[in-house]
């Protein structure tokens, strides 16, 4: 069942423990957010995950195979494909280019077939042409599709992200703070996309997220992390009433409310 | 090319994707190439060897510099030592009857694997050190040429110190090409190919790579793009372009081998010549080139004319300095005011007349 698994995870940087002995589990079909406060080694998780950080110790699995260690572009090949906090879309290139960049990875035409856009290359060509304009029709971003990525703002940036990492066709999305920077209204069609993403194309998402209101809402598990340790994990109910939870992160309603 | 979208509509990718998506795109560069045949025949000597054939050489070059600095963002200061390479190569091969475009082909080739090699730091640095690494190309090479090609060139053929050779006439299918006329149209060919290939490549899956790993390599890699791969690629193919272009500059323009003339000059003028034409743009490439090589012939003129009008004469040592400073201030000028170069002024013509004269 369990399609990503992150098992005893650590990692130091200097004498930062960041990730002390973490274990993820993520479902088939689930949402997985993961919370906590600042600095509490979410991102380096995610970082762990896709590659970037090689874990000091621990391992990660993806359908049962061993990932953890591996370059980037090779874990983003076995499929995973992911979104940053800070927005990291490719200023030069249109929307639509962007999103194809995100079927770099399975297309197959080399430089030679490309310089000369013949037959293999601009079939390949077309036919990611039309994946991706189905995934800017999913998005809702068919006006755009020629602005350069540059000239969008925020909120259109974290859509084209999304849909970039769409196009690599990954078996998991991890999806770090997709709703940050982005107004009331932004962050509802973010959190339908999210869902239409899982219920539709069956996508399992590990979610970072600190608006309280989309996780508690959207994720299927929540899994609290803090100092670089898991303090907690369950269902949204069942977190939000854990009081290491509400020490380390939520914190108490005000009693004059 | 000019761009007026009203009233086209696609109704299949295959044609929204075409080159050329407008068809009065497609009769512009169609005039332009009726332009391009047509020229010499109005041209004198003089405009085909001082503007035309050296433009047509050079544009090559910077094509190659254009997809390895503009698009990839690999900073190169070595593209006239790829040049260099590519010259003597062709030019050597010549001399042991290789065919003509054989030999261009593979002087291309030899500048492109010597490219590689030098491109291989670019695996691990980037920016600044990445272009003192390159650096290193334009010291290396012309010394490695200079001892080198003593060894291979028959005795007789190579002349001062041996590091200067005169290529034979090359022929095309039997056609020796001679005439300013002949070279003209053989380097105009060969551009037009290498400009399509260009065009072809940063418009697909590999162009794409480029300015993913140009604009924020972390995520090219999250994405899968194997970085280094795509660099080197960039490094043998911008190199190729700079040995195709050597190859037709010491064959019709300099009608020499000359180490001298491939030097840490050359690649610097290359360089500022795609960042006034535009970084990161096909026809920037053709407007730095134009732009280099007018700028010394209007300088030279205007100069002169003022010089006799205020009745003294103007050395062609201040010229010369003259034209550096206009050179290097130009440069500092347009980084400022428009870091996308001429290119992105034409864009802007073109943006105007889009909708011209309904444009609201």
């Amino acid at each position: 069942m369990a399609i990503l698994e992150a098992r005893d995870v650590h990692i130091a940087f200097g004498g930062v423990q960041a990730l002390q002995g973490v274990d993820l589990t993520l479902n088939e079909g689930e949402i997985l957010a993961v919370i906590g406060p600042n600095g509490a080694g979410k991102t380096t998780l995610m970082n762990c995950i896709s590659g970037w950080y090689k874990p000091d110790k621990g391992r990660i699995l993806l359908e049962g195979r061993d990932i953890t260690g591996l370059p980037a572009d090779k874990v983003a090949a076995a499929g995973i494909g992911r979104t940053f906090q800070n927005t990291a879309i490719f200023h030069g290139l249109t929307v639509l280019e962007n999103i194809m960049v995100g079927a770099h990875l399975w297309m197959r035409s080399n430089f030679l077939s490309c310089m000369l856009y013949w037959n293999l290359a601009q079939k390949e060509e077309i036919e990611v042409r039309e994946f991706a304009e189905e995934i800017i029709d999913f998005l809702e971003i068919e006006h755009i599709r020629r602005t350069p990525a540059g000239a969008l703002p925020m909120g259109l940036r974290r859509r084209v992200e999304l849909g970039r990492a769409l196009a690599m066709r990954p078996k998991v999305l991890l999806l770090d703070e997709p709703m940050a920077g982005l107004n009331v209204e932004e962050k509802e069609d973010m959190a339908r996309f999210v869902l239409d993403v899982n219920e539709e194309w069956g996508l399992p998402v590990i979610l970072i997220e600190h608006d309280m209101g989309v996780v508690m809402d959207i994720s299927d598990r929540v899994m609290v992390l803090d100092y670089g340790r898991k303090i907690a994990e369950g269902t949204p109910d069942e977190v939000r009433q854990n009081p290491k939870v509400i020490n380390a992160y939520l914190g108490v309603q005000s009693e004059a409310v | 090319m000019i761009y007026r979208e009203t009233g086209v509509h696609h109704t299949t990718y295959r044609t929204d994707m075409a080159l050329f998506r407008v068809p009065l795109a497609r009769w512009s560069v169609a005039g332009l190439l009726v332009v391009a045949v047509v020229i010499p025949f109005f041209a004198t000597d003089y405009w085909f060897s001082a503007i035309l054939i050296p433009f047509l050489t050079f544009t090559i070059a910077t094509l190659g510099l254009n997809l390895m600095t503009g698009y990839a963002g690999q900073v190169s200061l070595g593209h006239a030592a790829f040049i260099a390479v590519g010259g003597y190569t062709a030019t050597i091969l010549l001399i042991y009857d290789i065919p003509f475009l054989a030999a261009v082909v593979l002087g291309g080739l030899m500048a492109a694997l010597v490219g590689l090699v030098f491109g291989i730091p670019s695996a691990r640095i980037k920016g600044l050190y990445l272009a003192m690494a390159t650096l290193a190309a334009q010291f290396v090479l012309p010394w490695a040429i200079s001892r080198v090609v003593p060894l291979v060139v028959p005795t007789g053929l190579a002349v001062a110190g041996g590091d200067t050779v005169y290529p034979p006439r090359p022929n095309l299918f039997g056609l020796e090409i001679d005439s300013l006329f002949e070279r003209y149209f053989v380097s105009l060919a060969i551009l037009v190919v290498m400009t399509v290939f260009a065009m072809n490549l940063v418009r697909t899956r590999v162009g794409r790579a480029w300015v993913a790993i140009r604009d924020h390599d972390v995520a090219a890699k999250i994405l899968g793009v194997n970085i280094t791969h795509y660099k080197l690629l960039a490094f043998a193919i911008g190199s190729f372009y700079a040995g195709v272009s050597g190859a037709l500059m010491v064959f019709f323009y300099y009608g020499v081998a000359h180490v001298g003339e491939f030097n840490l000059d050359l690649s610097l003028k290359l360089l500022g010549a795609i960042i006034i034409g535009g970084l990161g743009s096909i026809i920037g490439s053709f407007f730095g080139t134009a732009f280099i090589i007018l700028l010394p012939i209007f300088l030279n003129i205007s100069l002169t004319f003022l010089g006799n009008a205020a009745g003294f004469q103007v050395s062609s040592g201040i010229i010369a300095g003259i034209e550096n400073i206009v050179f290097g201030a130009l440069v500092v000028v347009l980084l400022i005011v428009e870091p996308l170069g001429l290119a992105k002024f034409w864009q802007n013509v073109k943006d105007y007349f889009r909708l011209w004269p309904f444009s609201y």
